[in-house]
């Protein structure tokens, strides 16, 4: 049976099932599919067993994000956030009953569970959980499990696939082909010393619209796929008051339509921070407000408020320059790698080929564009200089190849132009 | 590469001569640094051919395998090269210095350390891999070697790994050494030939510089076109006086291109943070000395799970430390931070040195700064700086906006209430501050390796060198 | 030449720019290399047409800068030798380790052996029989000849390649004379010797759809045979080539869309190097200069590894002072200021931007007066 025709409940009964009888069980979240209702779920399982439960997340706002969940959701549970010194907590976590804060074990009572940044993890010894749950287990570098992986007896991984893998600024080729390397994924290293763990996949997004869910599984997640949770028609957006006819309004226009659509703007080579490109950028996210865009879903009607908006793009100049042209300061603005794991109503995305000569391997890298692609609930807006399709056609194929390291797909020009090929049809 | 290094070659390529890109030197450079020029035989990995190295630039030793493919000769050629470097590396063992730290035992760390220069990155990558092949031989057993060969191979062995630690200068490559310092205007695959960016450096580009009659190619790999014409007929006619003399051709252009590339970079000033890279370096090779006194097997094929993560960590360390120090070490390095809007500098119009924070006991003298910049600032309020004029202050930005920063110092002020001569800038002096800081946290601990978590494989077999790797052919 | 042009027929277009010139056949390197630089019209167009660039090269007072040694020659061919005697014996050790299988009994077949002209035709023949029936014991077909289309020419590829075949499924087998040393491998020259592969791969399916089987009877999986460490003793590692194979479709799909290439070009231009008996060039060095200098090039310095007539665009791009000379990374940064002097000019102010350059303009004035405040 394939995880097509299984409905997401299936598969999280399956994930819980199987928790007692593996060391270790991985479950492939694709964008928005719940991979948080998931670690809550599997969290309560688990405290309900009596058992204690260690949580491990990669941020401090992914820990609050998940603390407050879990508070949310079950109440009655005991929660303990360790933190490093540093750390402000924000003051609605204070308030939610059943939370500790520490920074040591000690501090913390003992509750049902304690979650805290992997980070902050590695410096815990001494005690051994019976349960982990390891979230974002695809962005957590391997060397990272190592310092933590004497912490607990069995875990659960859960993670997205299709998002950025970690990096080093130190090259790390000395370690290639090594089936521990320090520079690969948690689950990469995990699943390669221990090949028959079960591995999950949810199969729904909730996310991403039904005009966006294929595009993001085939280009994205050709092997596996995924579908959209919900129908043609569930979801609209509208703008409220009317366009001028000009391209920004068009844009916004053909998105509110359709899920998708294409500024594209003459061919030319730029430099990064193209500032034609930023412009048509801050244009369409004023627009978007100005035409006071609603939204409706399965969760009701709602505006589309700044904070429902988001603005990325592939480096971190390029956001800079998004910022200094004057959007309203609740607009998110940031980089790919930042925008990992977030979630907004509409996104405005500046195509990281935009304006190149040659592409890199850095702007060819699947996850960069998978990222920006896959954060909308409603629609998802790209600005791009026209001359992609060809530059994609023109990059030399030079990569090395390293013995022993799996090949990872999909491969990023596919999947560029994959994109490329869905976004040419909602141009204006 | 930034925009500044691409300006410097376009200027270069302008002006026919290579420009700086740096105005101190970065590295370490030694008073008697062994230069080491390796060629090995084609098509093979790790076959020797021959070796022009020492101290002394009037009197290389040329060291030759006449017959590569002749097992015993490669040995007695890898003994001839451990007869030279042994006692090179030796010799710095027995100056020495007692370090005594806070919480650790005192060591000895040794006054000054060896220094081994090659051509270019395939010279690195060919010293390791004649470490690889020679650290595992036996000096018992069937086919036995000299003492000194295993022990070649593990010096080698450490130098060339130490060559991949950023800021390490144990050992250096001369291209990516002057390519730190100078900018051609080539790319930067053309700048691997060592003739070719020495010409752009001196005298402007020359195409003699790619045409191995000339300029023969610096190693390890030799000219086609002379294993055809010349080696191969000489190995054929068994004269091994034939051979060395071939060979000597090959090596003595190279030889003189690097005294030429030290001679360069040691006119440049050191860098205020080369000596203290330096002394990690003498206290990582007193390390290594230790090490092999004790006994401690060869370095293992490859790095298991607990040394992987623990070199990362050190590298990553290592790479973070040098990118900041160099920027802090040179104004030409921190400008690229500054093009980036990381860095800033310019002219202080306004301080006010007296500001204090806090009330009763927790007041503390923070004062401020407000400095006058050309420079595009994209650093966010609360950013914490630091500045190469006073590398033990600490700042936080306060306000930036149509070129003035405002900034207050907070740390390293002390406890008075007033601030201490000099420790605030003056009304005119010019400072740059950055985001860059070099304020590290120390890494969490890593397991043993006997307790390797069954997420990496569980605890691996202990790696005891086995006849096999000593028997290993090398053919 | 132009007499030879035939309208909508690019095949003939292609023809008549290679003129008396005979044409040079693809091998499975050459075929690999169309990836090398897509973006390069006078590499395409060459290629395309079938004209030895090497050849080109030389006779322009451009030589490519490779050459082989003639001790990697020997390496290579006492390897290939070594791994292959005793019908394989070696090989058929390290097949079994690599893909874990029982081979019990293995036969050998030497294509080889029925002369040249019959080789085509007995390989379709061999490899029809081998898919057809499945059989479990493995086989060993050695120098099999196999062919692929490209730009409308049937190319041969005479590969020193072994396929092995168990039980109806297929493995191309690389022999290298590279080292793998502690089980890695210079990348460089692992993903060239994928990308040979992935040429006999898709030729091999190719065959196997035309005689009416599944192509995918094809394991993308290669095995790569190289020496071990620092001996002679061979080690086989599986590479999967399913990315070269993308790469490789793509490529072939761009050769039979020379058109709009052809269709810019005069109708006179020719690359045909006019040899004499010998096979020497005779046309005016001047003459195919020129020729050449009406096609576009995309110069970069990775073409000094891949393309053999590099030094005739870097001398190109060297007369038009092209910032391309100094790597794509520097020519992408600096937005879509293509010349050295303008790019300087825009720097130190001399010249005012265009319109669109008025951000590069200012990134360079800035980094020109860093530069400038740091060296005085």
């Amino acid at each position: 049976m394939t995880t097509e025709q299984l409905a997401p409940e299936q598969v999280i009964r399956n994930v819980l099932a199987d928790l007692p009888r593996h060391r270790g069980v991985v479950v492939d979240s694709p964008p928005g599919a719940g991979k948080s209702t998931l670690v809550v779920r599997a969290a309560a399982h688990i405290a309900a067993t009596g058992e204690p439960l260690m949580i491990v997340a990669q941020t401090n706002e992914q820990v609050d994000d998940l603390v407050a969940r879990i508070s949310d959701k079950h109440p009655h549970l005991t929660v303990g956030r360790l933190s490093a010194g540093g750390y402000v907590p924000p003051l609605r976590m204070l308030e939610l009953p059943g939370v500790r804060v520490g920074t040591r074990i000690q501090d913390l009572g003992d509750p049902d569970i304690v979650i805290a940044t992997a980070d902050k993890w590695a410096w815990i010894g001494d005690r051994v959980w019976p349960w982990a749950i390891v979230d974002e287990a695809y962005q957590m570098r391997s060397d990272k499990l190592l310092r933590i992986a004497g912490l607990f007896e069995r875990a659960l991984f859960v993670g997205d696939p299709g998002q950025l893998d970690p990096f080093s600024i130190v090259d790390g080729d000395r370690w290639s082909g090594l089936s521990w390397d320090p520079l690969q994924s948690a689950v990469s290293v995990l699943l390669r010393h221990n090949p028959d763990l079960p591995v999950h996949r949810l199969p729904v997004s909730w996310r991403l619209p039904a005009s966006a869910a294929p595009v993001v599984s085939q280009a994205f997640y050709p092997f596996t796929g995924f579908r959209s949770g919900t129908n043609h028609g569930d979801r609209w957006l509208e703008l409220s008051t009317g366009g001028m006819g000009t391209v920004h309004d068009r844009a916004l226009e053909e998105a509110a339509r359709s899920g998708w659509a294409l500024l594209e703007l003459p061919n030319r080579h730029t430099v990064r921070t193209d500032g034609e490109a930023v412009q048509a950028v801050a244009l369409l996210a004023e627009r978007l407000l100005q035409r006071g865009a609603v939204a409706g879903s399965e969760q009701g009607e709602r505006p589309v408020t700044a904070d429902r908006i988001a603005v990325g793009a592939a480096h971190r100049d390029q956001v800079a320059a998004i910022r200094a042209a004057g959007l309203p300061p609740e607009i998110t603005v940031d980089t790919a790698n930042r925008l990992q794991g977030r979630e907004y109503d509409v996104t405005i995305v500046l195509h990281p080929l935009s304006g190149r000569r040659d592409a890199t391997a850095f702007h060819l890298e699947s996850g960069r564009l998978c990222v920006l692609a896959s954060r909308h609930r409603h629609a998802c807006v790209v600005v791009a200089r026209a001359g992609i399709a060809e530059l994609l056609d023109a990059h030399p194929s030079a990569e090395p190849v390293q013995l022993g390291v799996p090949v990872k797909f999909p491969d990023g020009w596919e999947a560029n132009q994959s994109v490329l090929e869905h976004l040419s049809r909602h141009r204006v | 590469m930034s925009l500044l290094t691409s300006l410097a070659r376009l200027r270069a390529l302008d002006e026919g001569i290579a420009q700086p890109v740096a105005t101190v030197r970065h590295c370490h450079l030694s008073a008697r640094p062994m230069v080491f020029i390796p060629l090995k035989l084609s098509g093979e990995a790790a076959a020797p051919l021959a070796a022009m190295l020492g101290t002394d630039r009037a009197d290389p030793a040329l060291l030759v395998v006449t017959q590569p493919r002749n097992r015993d000769l490669r040995f007695a050629w890898a003994a001839q090269v451990a007869e030279v470097l042994l006692p090179y590396i030796e010799g710095f063992m027995n100056d020495t210095e007692t370090v005594e730290r806070k919480n650790t035992d005192p060591y000895e760390r040794a006054i000054d350390a060896p220094q081994l220069i090659v051509p270019n990155q395939g010279g690195v990558a060919f010293t390791r891999l004649l470490g690889r092949s020679t650290r595992f031989r036996r000096t018992d057993g069937p086919y036995p070697v000299p003492e000194s060969v295993p022990l070649l191979g593990r010096w080698l062995t450490y130098l060339g790994e130490r060559a991949a630690y950023p800021g390490s200068s144990l050992m250096l490559a001369a291209t990516e050494e002057l390519g730190r310092h100078w900018a051609s205007g080539q790319s930067s695959l053309e700048d691997a030939n060592l003739a070719a960016l020495l010409a752009w450096i001196t005298t402007g580009p020359t195409d003699e510089a790619e045409d191995p009659l000339i300029w023969p190619p610096a190693g390890p790999a030799t000219d086609p076109g002379f294993d055809a014409e010349v080696l191969a007929p000489a190995m054929e006619s068994g004269s091994a006086e034939r051979v060395t003399e071939a060979l000597r051709t090959q090596l003595e252009p190279t030889w003189r291109l690097m005294w030429q590339a030290i001679d360069l970079l040691a006119a440049l000033p050191e860098g205020a943070s080369v000596a203290q890279r330096w002394e990690q370096d003498r206290g990582s090779f007193s390390g290594m000395a230790v090490h092999i006194a004790e006994g401690a097997p060869p370095q293992a094929r490859r790095d298991g799970a607990v040394a992987a993560a623990a070199r990362l960590a050190r590298m990553e360390r290592a790479q973070a430390a040098y990118d900041v120090q160099r920027a802090y070490d040179d104004p030409l390095v921190m400008a690229e931070y500054r093009l980036t809007g990381e860095a800033f500098a310019g002219e202080v119009i306004e301080t006010v040195p007296d500001n204090t924070e806090g009330e009763g006991r927790s007041r503390k003298l923070r004062p401020l700064v407000v400095i006058k910049t050309d420079d595009p600032v994209r650093l966010p309020p609360g950013t914490t700086l630091g500045t190469p004029q006073r590398r033990s202050q600490g700042a936080e930005l306060v306000e930036a906006a149509e070129g003035l920063v405002t900034l207050k110092i907070t740390k390293g002020m002390g406890r008075g209430r007033t601030a201490a001569p000099g420790a605030v800038p003056e009304v005119g002096e010019r400072v740059c501050y950055t985001s860059l800081t070099d304020d590290f946290q120390g890494s969490p601990a890593l397991p043993e390796p006997e307790a390797t978590p069954w997420t990496h494989g569980g605890p691996p077999q202990e790696y005891v060198p086995d006849d096999e790797d000593a028997q290993e052919e090398w053919s | 030449m132009s007499g030879l042009k035939r309208e909508g027929d690019h095949v003939h277009r292609l023809d008549a720019l290679r003129g008396t010139t005979p044409q040079q056949p693809h091998d499975a390197r050459a075929i690999a290399a169309l990836a090398a630089n897509p973006g390069c019209a006078r590499r395409a167009l060459m290629d395309g047409a079938g004209i030895d660039k090497d050849a080109a090269a030389r006779h322009l007072g451009f030589p490519a800068p490779f050459g082989q040694s003639p001790f990697a020659i020997t390496r290579g061919n006492m390897f290939e030798a070594l791994v292959k005697a005793d019908g394989c014996a070696e090989l058929l050790r390290m097949l079994r380790e690599v893909l874990g299988l029982p081979v019990a009994e293995v036969s050998y077949h030497d294509v080889e052996n029925v002369g040249a002209h019959l080789r085509h035709a007995h390989t379709k023949a061999l490899f029809d029989r081998a898919a057809r029936e499945g059989h479990d014991a493995g086989t060993l077909y050695d120098h099999p000849l196999l062919s692929l289309r490209i730009a409308g020419h049937t190319a041969y590829l005479e590969p020193d390649v072994v396929a092995f075949q168990l039980g109806g499924r297929f493995h191309i087998v690389e022999i290298k004379s590279f080292a793998v040393i502690d089980g890695q491998a210079d990348p460089a020259a692992v993903a060239a010797a994928a990308r040979q592969a992935a040429v006999y791969v898709l030729a091999l399916r190719n065959l196997l759809e035309e005689l009416g089987h599944d192509p995918l009877k094809v394991s993308h999986d290669v095995v790569l045979v190289c020496p071990e460490n620092f001996a002679n003793r061979p080690v086989a590692t599986l590479v999967d080539v399913r990315k070269q194979l993308a790469v490789l479709r793509r490529q072939l799909a761009r050769m039979t869309t020379l058109d709009r290439l052809l269709e810019g070009l005069p109708d006179d231009l020719s690359f045909d190097l006019l040899p004499d008996e010998d096979g020497r060039p005779t046309r005016p060095v001047a003459e195919l200069a020129d020729a050449l200098h009406r096609t576009t090039a995309r110069y970069a310095p990775d073409c000094l590894s891949t393309c053999d007539l590099c030094f005739f665009c870097r001398d190109e791009a060297r007369q038009e002072g092209a910032s391309d000379l100094l790597g794509r990374q520097v020519r992408d940064e600096l937005g879509g200021v293509a010349s050295v002097a303008e790019a300087l000019g825009l720097a130190d102010g001399s010249r005012d931007p265009a319109e669109g350059q008025e951000e590069i303009a200012r990134l360079l004035r800035n980094a020109e007066r860093l530069r400038r405040e740091c060296l005085n």
